[in-house]
């Protein structure tokens, strides 16, 4: 039976267009201009999935992007897109869709024994179990993910694009329904830049529903195709539909979702973007953002076949589809009455039960005149049905609507159409900071006051007349350009006029009572998405969780993908009664971005793949490249990290690398070392500032080491520094604190001495540095270079200018081996040129290229640290055994002061040690505690840990530094360092110095 | 996402921007003066004011230079913004509302 539930004519659906779609395996048909879900309406299909912890049939709620139950999976393998609402998904041909969190099937699903046992899994489940020892938790978790998940994110890599696009405006308008309309058209006609945006498919919001509805004595969409067709006129008008406004942050900063290709189904080509991701900084915004209706919470009300009563009359009307033939509609008031009007006149059967006593009204009288049954002073107190509807039970109310009498009659009807009020959709006003105010008479909460250039229009502004929209919005539109300067003395337009029949009072029960205590046998929800009941407000309340910032993560209610978007009034307004205070006492929770689900694509952009993260690559990359190098990320830099060759694994090539460097020559990229030049007057005193050593009497072309500290006296960073010339000087800093040092030295010259003579100017990138090291480096190095490299003429601790290989250079003598070694600094694109003249020159002496790991194990034998990794911000010069770079004789300098402080002029502080294990294979990990004596389990006295440890093959044995408390007053004892294993390695601690201690490498072999 | 007005640039998206904490903190003079209280006053406290405070900002992502402002940390609104050496602006009237 195709369609069943199709109206034969009318609605919004493009008849000339059948599409034919999927749901789980199953093929149906649809029109073109259907959502998923009206399309499986119109198929009599109510079941669209479980809920997420008693895994009960849910069906549709709503008709929009506050749907709590009918959440499937669009789409499969790499292009399957989990937690999509039914509500919006735009039909196309061939549409795959699944239902979620049920298993083996839809109909069938073994979770649903979670219904049976939900004594066991009460509001707070999840909470209590957190409370339980941390280690079952893991246990429970596994148990939870596996029975309730919410569907399977694609495996494989996303094969379309995405774009991001940043915007400014003068006035943004998110909603598109005739208050957003109005004021795009006064904003508009000022000649501001608008940007127009809404989330649906077509402009118009409630009107597109609204059968009936008229401006100025036609029909309402004639006023709303006019309204566009002036927009779309306009040049500085931006129109976004499928766009929905996600965030609303400081300073009118609007983050948006436009979905490009999602109602055209999967693309062959990725020349246009599925979804487009906007941010948008508007001088005003105005909100015109609708409202949505409150379901009524009644035992058993989450039945397939329960439905919102404006949902029902948005099938109607817009979707042409009867969602049931046999309806009856609960309410507290009078918009639901359309909904039965509506259903009447498209041959439905309709009984009304109403809450209230005496309903009046011209929406009743007509009621009344079709001869529909309306039962007044009445409540449904439970549903039949499982997988579907099949029937209410209705009993009369009591005068104070908190229980029922008379007998329990039954209706049978395959839908529910409830109303109990309406909610205006804050949730943007108070993202964006915005304060609410409870509006008695509306019974929910209105926008109040905001710090951001705001306007709030129509319902979402507690407005629910045509009339009072329109005039909002052209108000509205109208001021927001005048603040941003366009439209001066302009004034409103007249509002067009725009009819309705009064509504009567409604009587507000927040939850309907039944013939039997709450809970007892049948559930009253108020969130469905997470299954949370108003026996568990109770519950909460019972248990001292009043807040509702704790109702909210105690009972999960709004902490679904609908963020409660139908639930939150609700649930405050009960736990505001049980506690016998007022509402806005209990109060909101604040509304958080985003306002409806995004996608991971949208968000992530065009930032994918090579642009996920830029790497940086030093000049000589490409060599490095071809020469097989193994990288390492050090910061954002691709640095090699060791050159293999054919069969060695890293250890293998590691060591390898460290004996050809003391053997004979190696040669390693530093061009990604931290340079700064430093120039003007004034320049040795910002040294003498920020290092701890004298910088005075540095003569040019001499080389000296420095150490920094912060003001806390803690290291943060070394390297060598040289004098270029009068007061000019060449910084380096350790590769991955370049930035930090460069800030650091802003900060003092803007900050605190801008009457310096000095700069700073980065040129890392400015340099590219080939370093060589070794007893042969000499060797290597003369053949290129036109200066006498004799340690006589070019000794330890200078800098040479010359040219090498036909280019100028600037060559360093300094170490981080301990080896002969020069520091080879060119200008950036010359650093190819120079590295492969260097591999050339070397290869008579088999010049070993290696990467980080190599230059890390030749200091440690050296005993020569690494900031950052030796240290971490906790560690004095002193605790370095640094004393000799700290003058005494130079006056102030940064950190200086915090030396003589009690802690840090301790003498048992955390100290730089060597550590040597018992036995020479073993390798420490880094990390691993020194423990003054080894016990079964933790805690044991923990001495400190090691920073640094790695196999040396130049000392034949492994090699470690460590920080250990007073380690300098314990040179030459033995402690345990356990492992995760559960064994225990027994160490001494010694001098951090293990390879030639008397430094007689340096001068290399005589040229 | 804030606005700011760097003195410099103008008007610049708060990701171009660092905040550096308390503004108008002046490195002692002679801190072989200080006792180690005072120094640790120095090095280790600051006001953290609930309301209007006075900052340090850079504009990393722009001009590179630092500049002082005031603002609200509570609504995040800036007053305004300065150079270094500018003298600060008044906290606004409104403090304690
Ligand atoms: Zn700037």
């Amino acid at each position: 039976m195709s369609q069943s539930n199709r109206i034969k004519t009318g609605g919004r659906i493009d008849r000339n267009k059948p599409v034919s779609f999927t749901f789980d395996g199953k093929t149906f048909q649809g029109f073109e201009g259907d959502t998923l879900a009206s399309a499986l309406l119109a198929n009599n299909v109510h079941l669209m999935g479980r809920s997420f912890k008693y895994h009960r049939p849910r069906g549709v709620l709503s008709a929009g992007s506050e749907e709590p139950n009918a959440i499937v999976t669009i789409g499969s393998g790499k292009r399957s897109d989990p937690n999509t609402r039914a509500t919006v998904v735009e039909m196309f041909d061939g549409l795959e869709a699944s239902s979620q969190n049920c298993w083996p099937s839809l109909n069938f699903d073994i979770g649903g024994i979670n219904n049976k046992l939900s004594r066991f899994f009460p509001a707070g489940f999840y909470y209590k179990t957190f409370m339980w020892p941390k280690s079952m938790w893991m246990k429970y978790e596994e148990i939870i993910r596996a029975s309730a998940g919410m569907g399977v994110a694609p495996e494989e890599g996303d094969p379309d694009t995405y774009a991001v696009k940043h915007e400014y405006c003068d006035v943004l308008i998110a909603g598109g329904g005739p208050a957003g309309l109005s004021a795009a058209l006064t904003a508009g006609r000022t000649g501001a830049r608008v940007i127009l945006i809404d989330e649906q498919n077509e402009f118009g919001g409630s009107l597109l529903s609204d059968h009936g509805a008229e401006i100025d004595g036609k029909p309402a969409m004639d006023w709303v195709d006019a309204a566009l067709a002036e927009l779309k006129e306009m040049e500085e008008v931006t129109i976004l539909n499928r766009t929905a406004v996600i965030g609303y942050f400081d300073h009118n900063f609007i983050t948006a979702m436009e979905k490009i290709t999602d109602h055209l189904g999967p693309q062959d080509s990725n020349d246009t973007p599925r979804q487009r991701f906007w941010k948008i900084r508007a001088k005003q915004v105005v909100l015109a953002s609708g409202s949505f209706e409150r379901p009524m919470l009644f035992g058993d009300n989450d039945r397939p076949g329960v439905m919102l009563a404006s949902a029902v009359r948005t099938y109607i009307n817009r979707y042409g589809v009867l969602p049931g033939k046999d309806m009856v509609v609960f309410t507290n008031n009078d918009s639901a009455y359309k909904t039965a009007l509506d259903a009447f006149a498209n041959g439905g059967r309709v009984e009304i039960v109403d809450t209230r006593v005496d309903p009046k009204g011209p929406l009743v009288e007509q009621a009344r005149s079709l001869d529909i049954t309306i039962h007044t002073n009445a409540a449904i107190v439970g549903t039949k049905g499982y997988r579907r509807l099949k029937g209410v039970e209705v009993m009369e109310l009591n005068e104070a609507g908190d229980g029922v009498k008379g007998t329990k009659f039954h209706i049978g009807c395959d839908v529910v159409a409830m109303s109990s009020g309406w909610n205006p959709a804050v949730n943007l006003f108070s993202q964006a900071r915005g304060k609410l105010r409870y509006d008695e008479e509306l019974t929910s909460f209105v926008p109040d006051h905001c710090q951001w250039d705001n306007y709030s229009v129509g319902s979402c502004n507690g407005t629910f007349t045509l009339e009072g929209a329109l005039s909002e919005g052209l108000e509205a539109g109208l001021k927001a350009a005048q603040a941003a300067g366009f439209g001066e003395g302009q004034s409103v337009p007249a509002t067009p006029s725009a009819p309705e029949v009064e509504h009567g009072d409604m009587r507000t029960l927040w939850y309907i009572p039944m013939d039997r205590p709450l809970a007892r046998g049948k559930k009253h929800f108020h969130e469905f998405q997470n299954d949370s009941t108003v026996a568990d407000i109770h519950l909460a309340a019972r248990e001292g969780y009043i807040s509702v910032e704790h109702l909210k993560r105690y009972t999960t209610t709004g902490m679904g993908t609908d963020q409660g978007k139908t639930s939150n009034v609700n649930a405050i307004a009960i736990m505001a009664q049980i506690r016998g205070v007022s509402i806005p006492q209990v109060g909101t929770t604040t509304f958080r971005p985003p306002f409806v689900p995004v996608t991971f694509g949208a968000i992530a952009g065009h930032d994918v793949e090579d642009l996920f993260l830029q790497a940086r690559k030093t000049p000589m990359h490409s060599a490095h490249d071809r020469n097989g190098a193994i990288y390492e990320d050090v910061g954002d830099w691709k640095r090699p990290y060791y050159f293999p060759k054919a069969g060695e694994d890293m250890h293998a090539a590691v060591q390898r690398e460290c004996k050809a460097v003391r053997d004979s020559v190696g040669i390693m990229d530093g061009s990604t070392l931290g340079k700064l030049d430093i120039q003007g007057k004034d320049a040795s005193r910002l040294l003498n500032l920020l290092y701890t050593n004298a910088w005075s009497k540095l003569a040019p072309g001499k080389c000296r080491y420095g150490l920094m500290c912060n003001e806390h006296g803690m290291v943060f960073d070394d390297g060598v520094t040289t004098c270029i010339g009068e007061n000019h000087y060449h910084m380096t800093t350790t590769t991955g604190g370049a930035g930090r040092v460069a800030n650091w030295i802003e900060e003092w010259i803007q900050t605190e001495y801008p009457d310096w003579d000095v700069y700073a100017t980065s040129v890392t990138e400015q340099w590219a540095v080939s370093i060589l090291n070794g007893p042969k480096s000499r060797k290597v190095l003369e053949k290129l270079v036109d200066i006498d490299l004799s340690a006589e003429a070019f000794p330890f601790m200078a800098m040479k200018e010359c040219h090498i290989a036909g280019v100028p250079a600037r060559i360093y003598r300094i170490s981080f081996t301990g080896e002969l070694s020069y520091e080879i600094n060119v200008p950036a694109r010359y650093g190819l040129h120079v590295w492969d003249a260097l591999l050339e020159a070397g290869e008579e002496f088999d010049i070993c290229q290696y990467g980080t790991e190599t230059m890390h194990v030749l200091r440690a034998e050296k005993g020569f640290i690494i900031a950052g990794q030796d240290t971490d911000g906790s560690v004095t010069p002193m605790d370095l055994d640094m004393d000799w770079i700290v003058s005494k004789k130079k006056g102030d300098f940064l950190g200086r002061r915090s030396f003589t402080r009690t802690d840090t002029a301790r003498t048992d502080r955390k100290q730089l040690v060597g550590v040597l294990t018992e036995d020479p294979n073993v390798v420490l990990m880094e990390g691993a505690h020194l423990v003054r004596e080894l016990k079964d389990k933790p805690p044991m006295d923990m001495l400190g840990h090691v920073t640094s440890s790695y196999m040396s093959p130049n000392c034949g044995r492994s090699i470690a530094m460590a920080l250990i408390r007073d380690g300098k007053n314990l040179k030459g004892q033995s402690f345990m360092v356990p492992t995760m294993s559960g064994k225990a390695h027994k160490v001494t601690i010694t001098d951090p110095i293990f390879f030639d201690k008397e430094n007689k490498r340096i001068d290399g072999e005589p040229s | 996402m804030l606005v700011i007005k760097c003195p410099f640039c103008g008007e610049r998206d708060q990701t171009e921007f660092t905040c550096h904490g308390e503004a108008h903190i002046a490195r002692p003079e002679n801190p072989d003066e200080l006792t180690d209280e005072q120094w640790g006053d120095y090095i280790f406290f600051r006001q953290n004011i609930k309301g209007y405070q006075y900052e340090r900002w850079s504009h990393d992502h722009g001009c590179g230079r630092w500049f002082n402002a005031l603002r609200n940390s509570v609504t995040d609104q800036f007053v305004d913004t300065y150079k270094i050496g500018e003298e600060k602006p008044a906290i606004p009237s409104d403090e304690g509302k």
